[in-house]
């Protein structure tokens, strides 16, 4: 089992969104954040005041998935978070020691196993 | 001269120019929080470039005598425009009065391109708008123009401001073609709260839009006035009871756009139909715009925030019925087909019509001049970070994390804050 770590632009976040559904990922956590990831900074200028953006807005997608699963996840979000310009995003994918699902007490690759008749149709 | 009813118009004058930047929030809460401040500046600019256009030369060509379709240049510059009586107010404050409504019928259109626009184009564009469509237009029907010799009757600007800013926005929307987003993500209204706090200021500025378009403090005004507050009143009991019996909910979203369309539809008569003639306007004029919002909504046709379904259809059914409903006995200019005089609904039509045609065409012609000298239409990069950064530099609600502040360059040598470099090296979390 691994954990994928997303960062990607909130523009960028509906098209991430659809390509993930597509390639049957489910299960997702998404947090709204704020980094800086080398792009070129935003100056803004409030009566007069000017003030360089140093922070940009970014989305964090967390991910559980089993380990067949982690090559179209990353592909998915590749293809899909990309614009080519500087401030795209990273993608980590990282070791898990134990996964449970709450619900049923399922461990680790049952628990990150979509139980398909309850997943949507 | 009379000093009451240079006193209300002067109030009246106030209560619409009000309006603008009402509108400004009506809009600006229904679009997406990356988009608010562009939203809300495309009506607050127009204050300024419109009205300088009608200043310099719009009214002039609105007012002066001309002919049948146009004005003149005798009162460009505001030549001849001082403080000898026009009726009973002097010249000057008819003249601002009338500056009003031309600057928030150039904002109107802004609904139908919101979220996609440059707004170097868009300034320009108001300005030519309101100098080359809207004052002929008001020249027609208020300048002595043919509409008026035709016996046509638009109390405050069903045709003039409503049909006429629809038709445009029609037209921008479809050269504009639609967001990137449209029907392909769900857009939301970033801000209900907004909208609804700019209906309540409209319906406020409306007062003195339609009561102040009798130009006077009399009977007329009084008529103009409480058909104000009727109309809107029964258009909010139907929409509200449609939304009901269709969904079982009633929409907020939909209670303030119930408020704009009884306005609207009510404008080209208010000074003209009965009290209890209004509410029924108010009332028959939910049910169009109502469904023409849901049909658009399945459309390719991005007219953002429905510019044509409130103002066109609001004000064309408004139009038409002064031309059933109108009552001589209340006006003491003319009668409706209700009232023996079928002939007037024939007239309604022929404005209604000629205004469409005249605003698309001069509409289109302006928009396809100024594509030739800059695109109109922001790139598919700046609708995606959102129009206030790429446009104004500016966020609508910014959180202010990770801001530093640019020093002068030669300013006192206070030197950058010492975080700030502090704040790169760590990469604050984020790679």
């Amino acid at each position: 089992m691994k954990l994928v770590v997303a960062i990607v632009r909130p523009e960028k976040l509906g098209d991430v969104l659809e390509s993930l559904f597509r390639a049957e990922v489910r299960g997702l956590t998404l947090q709204r954040v704020q980094g800086h990831g080398g792009e070129t900074e935003r100056v803004e200028t409030y009566r007069g005041t000017k003030v360089k953006m140093e922070l940009s807005d970014k989305v964090l997608l967390e991910i559980g998935v089993s380990d067949h699963f982690v090559q179209p996840t990353v592909a998915a979000i590749l293809s899909a978070a990309r614009t080519g310009e500087v401030g795209d995003g990273k993608i980590f994918v990282l070791p898990v020691e134990k996964v449970y699902r709450i619900r049923t007490g399922e461990e680790d690759q049952a628990a990150v196993t979509p139980i398909e008749e309850l997943a949507p149709t | 001269m009379n000093s009451s009813d240079t006193a209300w118009v002067l109030v009246a004058t106030a209560l619409v120019l009000l309006m603008t930047p009402a509108l400004g929030f009506f809009y600006g809460g229904l679009v997406r929080r990356k988009n608010a401040l562009n939203t809300m500046m495309m009506s607050v600019c127009a204050l300024g470039f419109a009205g300088l256009g009608w200043a310099l030369l719009g009214y002039s060509l609105a007012f002066g005598s001309g002919n049948a379709w146009i004005g003149d240049l005798s009162m460009s510059l505001l030549r001849g425009v001082g403080l000898e009586p026009h009726g009973t107010i002097p010249h000057l404050l008819f003249f601002a009065f009338q500056g009003t409504f031309a600057i928030i019928t150039a904002a109107l259109i802004s609904g139908a391109i919101v979220e996609r626009m440059r707004f170097g184009p868009y300034l320009a564009f108001v300005t030519l708008w309101a100098i080359f469509v809207y004052a002929p237009l008001a020249h027609w029907v208020w300048g002595g123009g043919w509409l008026a010799r035709l016996g046509a009757l638009d109390f405050a600007g069903g045709t003039v401001v409503h049909v006429n800013a629809a038709a445009a926005a029609l037209v921008v929307a479809l050269v504009l073609r639609p967001r990137k987003d449209y029907a392909r993500r769900a857009i939301l209204p970033h801000n209900v709260p907004f909208t609804l706090l700019g209906a309540g200021l409209l319906w406020f500025g409306w007062f003195g839009f339609n009561g102040g378009s009798a130009l006077a403090a009399n009977g007329i005004a009084t008529l103009a006035f409480v058909n104000t507050m009727l109309a809107p009143i029964a258009t909010l009991v139907v929409w509200t009871l449609l939304d009901l019996s269709r969904t079982g909910r009633a929409t907020a979203v939909g209670a303030a756009t119930a408020i704009v369309v009884g306005l609207v539809a009510v404008t080209p008569a208010a000074g003209f139909v009965s009290p209890i003639s209004a509410i029924l306007i108010g009332a028959i004029a939910a049910a169009p715009s109502y469904f023409a919002l849901l049909w658009r909504a399945g459309t390719r046709v991005d007219d953002s925030l429905d510019v044509v379904a409130a103002h066109g259809v609001g004000g064309t059914v408004g139009a038409l019925l002064t031309g059933v409903l109108a009552q001589k006995s209340w006006n003491g200019v003319a009668d409706g087909l209700l009232f023996g005089n079928p002939r007037q609904l024939v007239i309604q039509a022929i404005g209604v019509l000629g205004t469409i045609a005249f605003s698309a065409a001069g509409t289109f012609a302006i928009i396809k001049v100024l594509g030739l000298a800059a695109p109109v239409r922001a790139t598919a990069r700046e609708e995606g970070l959102g129009l206030d950064v790429t446009q104004h530099g500016e966020e609508a609600y910014s959180r202010g994390e990770g801001a530093i502040l640019v020093l002068p360059e030669a300013g006192p040598s206070r030197g950058l804050p010492a975080a700030a470099p502090a704040l790169l090296e760590t990469g604050a979390g984020s790679p």
